[in-house]
């Protein structure tokens, strides 16, 4: 209760921060944000387009370790535990790709042109869905966990290939390089703390949101007579 | 090691002699590629679409004939009922490369009719580094039967079989779809074979990952 308490206040502040604190050229005070060129207001996405893209990955490499520890031990407890995280990790690459999207629209001038990252997290979401469609696909629990499991890996080895692929066929625009040029992150302290605040919120809210949804599903699992899942 | 190779061919051999019976991946194959490429053929019309276009495309038809025809391999295993008595004769090893060697033969027979097809009836499709597109073509062969088996193998236990085989395959074969498409436009473009050394890496890459994780992993698809 206290954590919870706790997790909500912090992502309040975080939010408010994100939102509130001004950006000036010259940063002087301790909580002003220095503006990043060609960025400018719009960097404040940062503060929640990022971890939520760094949660959908979390959502599947969860979803990807639970489905291992399941093929090796055959607990169906490992396999709720993975398909929570993978649900989890769908709902946050959803809100990565629109969030992502939008902010593209203002900086780019579209929502969608195939940005090496827009396809990437367009593949993630393909997997997501792929992985629902399998599951809802298959009847026996036990087989549905294995598939799931299996598929989950086999997607999992072949989604690095993408950060060798997409550099040979465009370029990225995507603000990255400008953050983080020659691994020296051009942000100052304040914005630095609020950025690892916001991270460190959501993926408490990640956890949160993923022990209801596994304490959810264990009741269902017990009680199979209940509808969905 | 001999035994086990034994039952490799013989699973293949066994697969070819029920093929051979029914004739239904090969005709099925083959009338995708027909149907297809005579779809491109009627909406170019007398146009003439650059090659970049025409090489990607290519890859749209091998894409899904190769889904039209090999997610038959353990499906038909499940609608026999004979997949018990296989677990039953060897082991899972055995089976996968069986079936393995089986698609990759699909895979190579359909490459070489559709491309064959394809560059004889497009017009505007040139290939001027022929050695980039002969080995993009066979380790994209490759690469395609290995995703293409493991994902039939999940989909033959699944309850809807023939919608889901795409779905679940595309996410998997983009990168390798993504590498040979590039290779073909260098191809067709005249590139070097030098500049496309760097696809033929990832591609070799890819096989050798997704083999090595589908034997992995085979086992517990196969086993009951």
């Amino acid at each position: 209760m206290a954590l919870r308490l706790l997790l909500a206040l912090w992502l309040t502040l975080v939010i408010i921060l994100g939102f509130a604190l001004p950006m000036v050229a010259q940063p002087q005070q301790w909580y002003d944000l220095p503006i990043i060129p060609g960025l400018e207001e719009k960097a404040r996405i940062i503060f929640f387009h990022v971890p939520t893209a760094w949660l959908s990955v979390v959502g599947f490499l969860g979803s990807l370790g639970y489905g291992i520890r399941y093929l090796r031990k055959k607990d169906p407890d490992d396999d709720i535990k993975s398909a929570s995280a993978a649900g989890l990790g769908f709902m946050f690459c959803i809100l990565a790709t629109v969030t992502g999207a939008i902010w593209a629209k203002f900086s780019w001038g579209t929502y969608w042109n195939w940005d090496p990252r827009q396809t990437s997290i367009f593949v993630l979401l393909l997997i997501y869905g792929a992985y629902f469609a399998l599951r809802s696909a298959v009847e026996v629990e036990e087989k549905k966990a294995t598939l799931a499991a299996v598929y989950a890996i086999i997607a999992g080895v072949t989604m690095p290939f993408f950060m060798f692929i997409m550099p040979r066929i465009l370029a990225s625009l995507h603000p990255e390089p400008i953050l983080n040029a020659q691994g020296k992150v051009h942000m100052n302290t304040m914005m630095l703390v609020v950025f690892l605040s916001s991270l460190a919120g959501f993926t408490g809210l990640y956890y949160w949101m993923w022990k209801v949804h596994v304490r959810i599903e264990r009741l269902r699992y017990r009680h199979v007579q209940l509808p969905g899942g | 090691m001999t035994a086990w190779l034994r039952s490799v061919i013989s699973i293949y051999r066994k697969d070819w002699h029920s093929e051979l019976r029914t004739r239904y991946a090969i005709s099925a194959l083959l009338m995708f590629v027909v149907t297809t490429i005579s779809i491109i053929l009627f909406s170019l019309g007398s146009e003439e679409a650059p090659p970049d276009v025409l090489s990607g495309m290519l890859w749209v038809v091998v894409f899904f004939g190769a889904m039209s025809g090999l997610s038959r391999t353990f499906v038909t295993e499940e609608e026999r009922g004979t997949s018990m008595t296989l677990q039953l004769l060897t082991s899972p090893g055995a089976i996968y490369f069986g079936k393995l060697l089986f698609n990759l033969v699909l895979v190579f027979g359909l490459n070489a009719v559709t491309i064959s097809l394809y560059a004889i009836v497009i017009n505007g499709f040139v290939i001027r580094t022929m050695s980039i597109f002969l080995v993009a073509v066979v380790l994209g062969s490759v690469g395609f039967a290995a995703a293409a088996t493991i994902i039939a193998a999940i989909i033959a236990r699944a309850s809807t079989k023939g919608t889901l085989y795409p779905v679940l395959s595309f996410p998997i074969l983009l990168p390798l779809l993504l590498t040979v498409i590039n290779a073909t436009r260098l191809a067709s473009e005249g590139a070097f074979f030098s500049e496309a050394v760097g696809e033929f890496q990832l591609l070799i890459s890819y096989i050798v990952v997704v083999v090595t994780a589908s034997t992995m992993v085979f086992e517990y698809v196969w086993k009951d």
